[in-house]
């Protein structure tokens, strides 16, 4: 298999180049092409994946070619399939084809669904390729792929403007994400002469103090610009323009977790940097609870579980922050989220499609008994989301917060409130979907989706339920242990019995208030505007988007004004002057040229005496 | 008894092998002349056209295996190979076979715009009977009877024989007799435009009287050089310069006028005025002709002359050519602004364009001390001179397509919207002005590269700043075309392209095709002109 690995990429990257390039001639079966691809790389990874399991070698390697071969400058394009790549490529190819095929039915309306799936393949070859390459330069070729794609699907519907100019958002936030990227990439070259991670790798316990710190800062402003963390949060919630397959596998379930990969595949890196590593944490905890307040005040269900998304990967860096203790959880609740938000974010879809894709939840309300497959796959979700005992996120997340409190008790605890909040705007978005009384707008006709969109439901529902069971006998650490190392014993604070008591009475305050105030009173159709100060900054994302306009965008806009003003009047002024120099003296010379042989003679003997007497100054002077 | 009888003729041993590409052209052209005096009316222009194209292709498959037999050298420098024939008149050397085959190639293209006819309905672009005064009744006649001159045929069969003769003198009569071969066809040519025949005959005339004047100049010169060294041989002035030093009046006299000759042909400032006036009268075809041929000839000529002959007085001649380079540029770039015919547009960018190959001439880099990957002068403007031939043929092919009821429309404002009207046309000519400005992917960067690195090399840094800096100036105009093409709208009814034959698109093509390929894969034809090796003495 190890020879075949490039097929894994080579696959969706080939249909999405046949659905591009062939344009119309591939409507009519480009959708099914597009939806198959995936699966058939989920195949193709899910060999080399017993391959792996069963075989001695702790990785397969596959060397493609030599990339770029510049003196001392050596990149090869190496791919690389060990325990973590292995667990990304399965969720990868299996939530993503998945969503594929849900796609097929979603965007069956869609004059450019065809294009559509082109950008949605052309995402799962970019993102197999920031999970599968063996050095940093090749995981940027990715990184940049995979938010070319996720530009292309949030302003899918171009004609919007607001999707337009999310994705424009999208792209600029990630810019300044990607500039970490590019300039710890370049950092590691200066320092070690390699951007492999076996040679940085090799070369991390001998660099300084100061690098390592460097580099881990770098690498983690580039995480935070695609996984959405605080400071680089503000694009998420507007990348729900898309469609919304699109929200549910690049901004929930696959890309946006790239930052936690990221961190995780440079564990050698954090491991000799503990302000990094402290860093990583900080990062974590304030976007665990950024997220998850902002996720409390939202009416749209997309933005609502946006924000949730940010939250439940704010978890992840909080575990991947920990170190050795933490990495296996954070790649544990990164699969556990990508099955129930993946669920979640299509069944919001299969909601939407019933409702003539209205998004506001207040015009929603007891939907559970018109749509019961999507009602109940979407609780499966729900409760895994809470961590609910038994449920997929139980586990995951129950083992973040008992690991954040070996690390700082701080740390736990912020994590311990995020699950009560978790709780809460989670039991807040089912009662206003599926529970209370109908406040449907005028002409709207619930009805359940097509078994196309509801099969991939029930297949994620499922993966939902039992995705914790990836963590029976200590499986998901022992799998991962040949790339991120042992876990090593640490001593919590606490028994971890008392951990989980905790976390489940933080969850049952966080249900309880939310079933008081929404449950139990009407639920009004128009947003309540004599709110708390809480309520309103949550409404605002917590001010992320005027910070970011007062403090970047207008002394941006005040700088370029004065630039443009210098190159108008200065800069302008001295071109035009030149060129009216040229363009007069241009006028002026060509009246020489007066059409009279007898002049063009004169010149020409002018010219002869003048070559003559030249010459003649050389050889005197 | 044996006193009285003269001393035996001597027959000059002619290699005819190895000139055999020269003495084809020739005999085709002569042929020609047959052919106009007893073929029926009706059949000459097939029988013509036919006759100087098979005659261009046997000539190059001459030319490249007379090249490909060629041994190297033994007596020149080290990076020459061919050597020298006809009692030494004739060097066919790398340089010369080189310039043969790409006259040749350049040729070929040219006769096929020659040989257009659908685009004035049905007859060449050539005056019906030149004779005939311009708007009598003669004239209304020979038109009325569909008649025209075939002969334009062998007499563009004779001027690319009188270049490649001019090409490869080896001494200075020798070239002094290409010279005139090549330019008497070029100025019966250049009156024989079939509209606009006034000014075209304005333009042979001043042609004529100027190209008199300059070989006059270019003989005096001859002749003082020759006081100087008692021979006409390249290889004895060569002699003579590096044995008597100090006692050359004469030479530096000779050298200038020489050079006059010489600049005139290749258009350098202030020797140029001639270009735009012929360039706009002369019929289009023989305009692309002399653009791309004459000019490739005459700067073989001069380097060989001033290289070979003139090498050991280069610090004499160095910075008079840095002069006349500057001013050249200076001139061609600057007074090309204001043009606002693109016949005379074209004609002052290839003035422009000898100004930047003379920065290469007067950097003098020699081939043999050159690293593997460099050029040498001669070979950067060996290959600046291919990439600009075939754009420029391009270019003036695309101005025979652009028509109004009067013919050619070559007032700049007629091209306004062409973009709209025929964008592959449109689009063809934005290729060849891109790459006369040298932007990047074309064959106008790669030349320019190469000849500002020979020059560079060459010590002539400060020429190479200004011809960047002129460069810049140039792109403005090439660009306000492109602008003009594409993004204004047409005056009035606007231009119209006329569809022309197989011919006529097969040149813009060949053209277009060159100019992309010579702009990405620039290496063969680079090392097919650096294989071409420097000049033998």
């Amino acid at each position: 298999m190890s020879h075949l690995l490039y097929l894994i990429i080579l696959i969706p990257a080939a249909s999405s180049a046949v659905l591009f390039v062939g344009g119309r001639l591939t409507d009519s079966w480009g959708h099914l092409m597009g939806a198959a691809a995936p699966l058939v790389s989920f195949v193709l990874g899910l060999i080399a994946f017993f391959q792996l399991r069963g075989g001695s070698a702790p990785s397969l390697h596959q060397h493609l070619w030599t990339w770029i071969g510049v003196n001392s400058f050596q990149v090869n394009f190496d791919l690389l399939f060990d325990p973590l790549s292995a667990l990304f490529v399965l969720l990868i190819t299996g939530v993503g084809g998945i969503i594929h095929v849900y796609s097929v039915g979603y965007m069956e309306h869609d004059e450019r669904r065809r294009r559509f799936f082109a950008q949605l393949n052309l995402f799962v070859a970019a993102m197999l390729t920031l999970v599968m390459t063996s050095n940093y330069l090749a995981v940027f070729l990715g990184w940049e792929g995979v938010g070319l794609a996720s530009y292309l699907l949030i302003g899918f519907w171009q004609q919007r403007d607001s999707a337009a100019v999310a994705a424009k958002k999208a792209f600029i936030v990630n810019r300044v994400g990607d500039m970490g990227m590019a300039l710890a990439i370049m950092l590691m070259f200066h320092a070690f002469g390699t951007m492999s991670f076996a040679g940085v790798s090799r070369g991390m316990p001998h660099a300084s103090g100061a690098t390592a710190t460097a580099l881990g800062l770098l690498l983690l402003l580039g995480a935070c610009g695609k996984s959405a963390q605080v400071p680089l949060q503000s694009w998420l919630l507007d990348a729900m323009e898309g469609p919304t397959p699109v929200s549910a596998l690049i901004h929930a379930a696959t890309m946006v977790t790239a930052g936690v990969y990221l961190v995780v595949r440079s564990h050698f890196i954090y491991a000799q940097s503990g302000a990094a590593q402290t860093a990583v944490i900080v990062v974590g905890v304030v976007t665990l609870l950024w997220g998850a307040i902002i996720g409390c005040a939202k009416d749209d269900i997309k933005k609502a579980l946006a924000g949730s998304t940010m939250s439940q990967i704010g978890y992840m860096m909080l575990a991947a922050g920990i170190g050795p203790a933490g990495y296996a959880f954070a790649i544990f609740h990164l699969l556990t989220h990508g099955f129930f938000k993946a669920n979640m974010f299509l069944g919001a879809g299969s909601v939407m499609h019933g409702m003539n894709d209205d998004v506001n939840m207040r015009r929603y309300g007891g939907l559970a008994r018109i749509m019961p497959v999507t009602f109940v796959t979407f609780a499966c979700g729900y409760l895994a989301i809470i961590g609910f005992p038994g449920f997929a996120g139980f586990w995951s997340k129950d083992r973040i917060i008992e690991a954040a409190f070996t690390s700082s008790v701080v740390a736990g605890a912020g994590a311990m409130i995020g699950a009560a909040i978790t709780a809460f705007y989670m039991t807040r978005l089912m009662i206003m979907t599926f529970t209370s009384d109908r406040r449907w707008a005028q002409g709207v006709h619930p009805h359940e989706s097509k078994p196309v969109m509801t099969i991939p439901l029930i297949v994620l529902a499922i993966c939902s339920v039992f995705g914790g069971f990836l963590t029976l006998n200590g499986w998901i650490v022992n799998w991962l242990t040949p790339v991120v190392g042992p876990q090593g014993h640490h001593e919590a604070p606490l028994a971890s019995w008392l951990i989980t008591v905790l976390v489940l009475v933080m969850l049952a305050i966080g249900i309880g208030l939310a079933y008081l105030f929404f449950g139990r009173r009407r639920i009004p159709e128009e947003q309540p505007q004599r709110v708390s100060p809480v309520t309103r900054a949550a409404r605002a994302d917590l001010y992320g988007d005027a910070f970011n306009e007062a403090v970047l965008m207008r002394p941006g806009q005040y700088l370029t004004r004065a630039l443009v003003f210098i190159d108008l009047r200065r800069i302008d002024g001295i071109v035009n002057g030149l060129a009216a120099l040229v363009g007069g003296t241009s006028g002026r010379v060509r009246r020489w040229q007066t059409g009279f042989v007898r002049t063009y003679a004169l010149s020409m003997l002018g010219g002869s005496a003048l070559i003559v007497l030249a010459l003649l100054a050389v050889r005197l002077g | 008894m044996t006193l009285l009888a003269a001393p035996a003729f001597q027959a000059p041993n002619l290699a005819y092998g190895r000139l055999s590409p020269l003495l084809i052209i020739f005999g085709v052209a002569l042929v020609g002349v047959v052919v106009e005096a007893f073929a029926p009316r009706e059949l000459r222009y097939q029988i013509q056209s036919l006759l100087a194209l098979a005659g261009l292709v046997v000539a190059f498959i001459s030319d490249v295996l007379v090249a490909s037999s060629s041994p190297f050298s033994s007596s020149a420098g080290t990076g020459a190979f061919g050597g020298i024939e006809a009692q030494g008149a004739i060097a066919v050397d790398g340089p010369a076979m080189f310039v043969w085959g790409i006259l040749l190639v350049m040729t070929l293209v040219s006769v096929l715009l020659v040989a257009e006819r659908r685009l004035e309905g049905g007859l060449t672009a050539f005056a019906g009977q030149a004779s005939a005064l311009p708007g009598t009744e003669a004239e209304r006649e020979a038109s009325a009877r569909g008649i025209e001159h075939t002969e334009v045929f062998p007499l563009v069969m004779f001027a690319v024989g009188g270049m490649m003769l001019f090409a490869s003198a080896n001494d200075f009569l020798t070239m002094f007799v290409g010279l005139e071969v090549f330019s008497l066809p070029l100025y019966l040519l250049c009156g024989l435009a079939r509209r606009r025949r006034l000014i075209s005959q304005e333009a042979a005339m001043k042609y004529f009287l100027l190209g008199a004047f300059s070989s006059a100049i270019f003989v005096y010169g001859i002749a003082m050089v020759y006081g100087f060294a008692g021979s006409f041989t390249f290889a004895d002035v060569d002699n003579a310069i590096s044995s008597r030093v100090g006692a050359d009046g004469l030479l530096l006299l000779g050298m200038g006028l020489m050079g006059v000759g010489l600049l005139f042909k290749v258009s350098a400032a202030p020797f140029h005025s001639w270009t735009p006036d012929v360039y706009q009268g002369a019929p289009t075809a023989i305009t692309a002709f002399m653009s791309a041929c004459t000019k490739l000839a005459a700067f073989a000529a001069l380097l060989r002359v001033f290289y070979v002959a003139l090498g050991g007085a280069r610090w004499d001649w160095q910075p008079v050519v840095w002069i006349v380079a500057i001013i050249t540029m200076a001139v061609g770039s600057v007074i090309a602004i204001t043009q606002t015919d693109i016949k005379r547009l074209l004609a002052y960018s290839t003035i422009a364009h000898t100004g930047f190959l003379l920065t290469a001439f007067a950097g003098a880099y020699q081939g043999t001390i050159v690293l593997t990957n460099q050029v040498s002068s001669l070979q950067a403007v060996l290959f600046y001179l291919v990439a600009y031939g075939f754009s420029s043929i391009g270019a003036f092919a695309v101005v025979t397509m652009v028509r109004d009821s009067s013919g050619e429309a070559t007032h700049l404002s007629r091209w306004a919207g062409l973009g709209k009207e025929s964008p592959v046309v449109a689009g063809a000519m934005a290729l060849f002005l891109l790459s006369f400005a040298g932007i990047p992917l074309t064959s106008g960067f790669t030349s320019k590269w190469a000849v500002f690195t020979a020059a560079w090399e060459g010590g002539a840094w400060p020429l190479v700043i200004v011809a960047v800096v002129m460069s810049l100036v140039a792109a403005f105009f090439y660009i306000r075309i492109i602008v003009l093409m594409f993004f204004s709208d047409p005056v009035g009814e606007g231009p119209t392209v006329v569809l022309p034959s197989m011919l006529t698109s097969a040149v813009v093509t060949v053209g277009a095709a060159v100019t992309i390929l010579l702009g990405v894969v620039p290496q063969p034809v680079l090392e097919l002109a650096r294989h071409a090796g420097e000049f033998v003495r």
